[in-house]
């Protein structure tokens, strides 16, 4: 099944292949939004089943890609104090800040933890009740659940020296933002299936149909990806649009009630800035006023931040699916993942990563023979 | 980062404030809340992102993502410090 490597699996792709052949009469542009999806499609080589009219765009849903550089560069400055414990997940310990990451931080003496869960943080602060205790709260609605869960206990465990340095982003302001962009390219999308499984599939029916798209939500399993696409391409050429739920075994429409009740107790919707694509209205997260006890943005004040990229990077074009990985001049030369200029060449789901970890050449792909089941790239 | 890794309850019991659970995946063991999923026992498969489950999957459902993500080197998230206390398992 996972390299599409049985008889049965197989049969599958070779049959969605020849279906997506039997169905595709013109040019068509879908973008998958997860990043999960995109280091799937990249590894199983998917974008290579398809008949050539099809290609497949990348989007921006790799959390740690598009945390923005201030919120970088202000947890390094936070994680520099003496008095504080800085929590993360592992992802963002090498992410670029402007002129350092959290890893060097550590590495300088910081306090740097990398954690599991959120939750682990609770007992942290507990522990140590004469530190500051912070977690870097990023990530898209499937991360947001836990990291609510945490900071609503601490409120109500009296954790005082427990707060959030929130970063949140929202999958549905990034869709309607690059649809909006005039160079915008992208006909239909493949909704992210783990997301959906907290949020439900609601939100995405006014997406499609104000800008009249189909969205078919999809797993990442190489056999889902082709259906979701054989799917988006089925109602593209039907002229259809509306949202189609590919992976109803995970999704359920109404999607996990009570996470989305606890993310309305403790966070609200603020406009936010993503990095390499710039401020996105109404696309964040942030804590309630209630809540801002326990926000690091409340508790510690960062100022005078000037944020610095590396100009060569275009991580922000590969973010918004107008350009691939191999189109960078620094791809595989200057920028690696051992030595990034951007954060899409640091995380497993960076379009960047993925190209790099799975072989795919520094200029733009030659497509492969189509029907190449079976042959891992 | 923004995947959820199949697991299985071991085990579920209320800690101050949380229903927690030991869930195993594929022979790691860790803590997770059961919060959002109450009706789920011992023995159910859920859908668990940063030691927290977000829904109940069906058991060939979580083996084939499971696999899948070990396939996609995305199982790193359970490598991070866990509790600090000793791991127990604790029967409710």
């Amino acid at each position: 099944m996972k390299r599409l490597d049985d008889a049965e699996s197989r049969r599958l792709a070779m049959f969605w292949s020849g279906e997506l052949a039997a169905h595709t009469t013109k040019p068509w542009r879908i973008m998958e939004i997860c990043g999960g999806q995109t280091q799937s499609i990249v590894k199983f080589g998917i974008d290579q089943l398809l008949p050539p009219e099809i290609e497949l765009l990348h989007g921006p849903g790799c959390p740690v890609c598009v945390t923005p550089l201030e919120m970088v560069d202000r947890a390094l400055a936070i994680a520099a104090r003496p008095d504080v414990i800085f929590c993360s997940f592992g992802d963002m310990l090498r992410v670029p800040g402007s002129t350092s990451d959290l890893l060097q931080a550590k590495a300088l003496g910081a306090d740097v933890r990398v954690l599991y869960s959120p939750l682990d943080a609770l007992s942290i602060a507990k522990h140590n009740p004469h530190k500051k205790v912070v977690f870097f709260a990023i990530g898209f609605e499937t991360t947001a659940p836990a990291n609510a869960m945490a900071i609503q206990r601490a409120r109500e465990r009296g954790l005082s020296n427990f707060s959030a340095l929130c970063s949140h982003v929202l999958t549905p302001p990034a869709m309607t933002s690059i649809l909006q962009d005039p160079a915008q390219r992208v006909q239909a999308f493949l909704g992210p299936g783990h997301v959906c499984s907290v949020m439900g599939t609601a939100e995405y029916l006014p997406i499609a149909e104000r800008y009249r798209v189909p969205i078919v939500i999809t797993g990442f399993e190489p056999l889902d990806l082709l259906e979701g696409v054989c799917r988006a391409v089925r109602h593209l050429e039907a002229g259809e649009s509306g949202v189609d739920n590919q992976y109803s075994r995970v999704v359920r429409p109404e999607g996990n009630r009570a996470s989305q009740a606890l993310l309305h107790e403790v966070f609200e919707v603020c406009d936010r800035k993503w990095r390499g694509i710039g401020l996105l209205p109404k696309s964040g997260l942030r804590l309630r006023y209630e809540y801002r006890a326990h926000d690091a943005l409340h508790v510690f004040e960062v100022d005078d931040i000037v944020t610095e990229e590396p100009s060569e990077c275009i991580s922000g074009q590969v973010l918004r699916g107008v350009k691939k990985p191999p189109d960078c001049p620094a791809f595989a030369g200057r920028c690696t993942p051992e030595h990034p200029l951007g954060a899409t060449m640091v995380s497993s789901e960076g379009a960047c990563a993925a190209y790099h970890a799975y072989g795919r050449a520094p200029l733009p792909a030659a497509r492969l023979t189509r029907g190449r089941a079976g042959a891992p790239p | 980062m923004c995947l959820g890794i199949p697991g299985l309850i071991i085990s579920r019991q209320q800690e101050d404030d949380l229903l927690m659970g030991r869930v195993d995946f594929g022979g790691v063991s860790r803590k997770v809340c059961l919060e959002h999923v109450p009706d789920a026992q011992p023995g159910d498969y859920v859908l668990v992102h940063v030691g927290f489950a977000l829904s109940r999957i069906d058991a060939a459902e979580a083996h084939k993502i499971f696999e899948l993500l070990r396939e996609l080197d995305q199982l790193t998230e359970l490598e991070g410090e866990g509790e600090p206390e000793p791991a127990r398992v604790l029967e409710s």
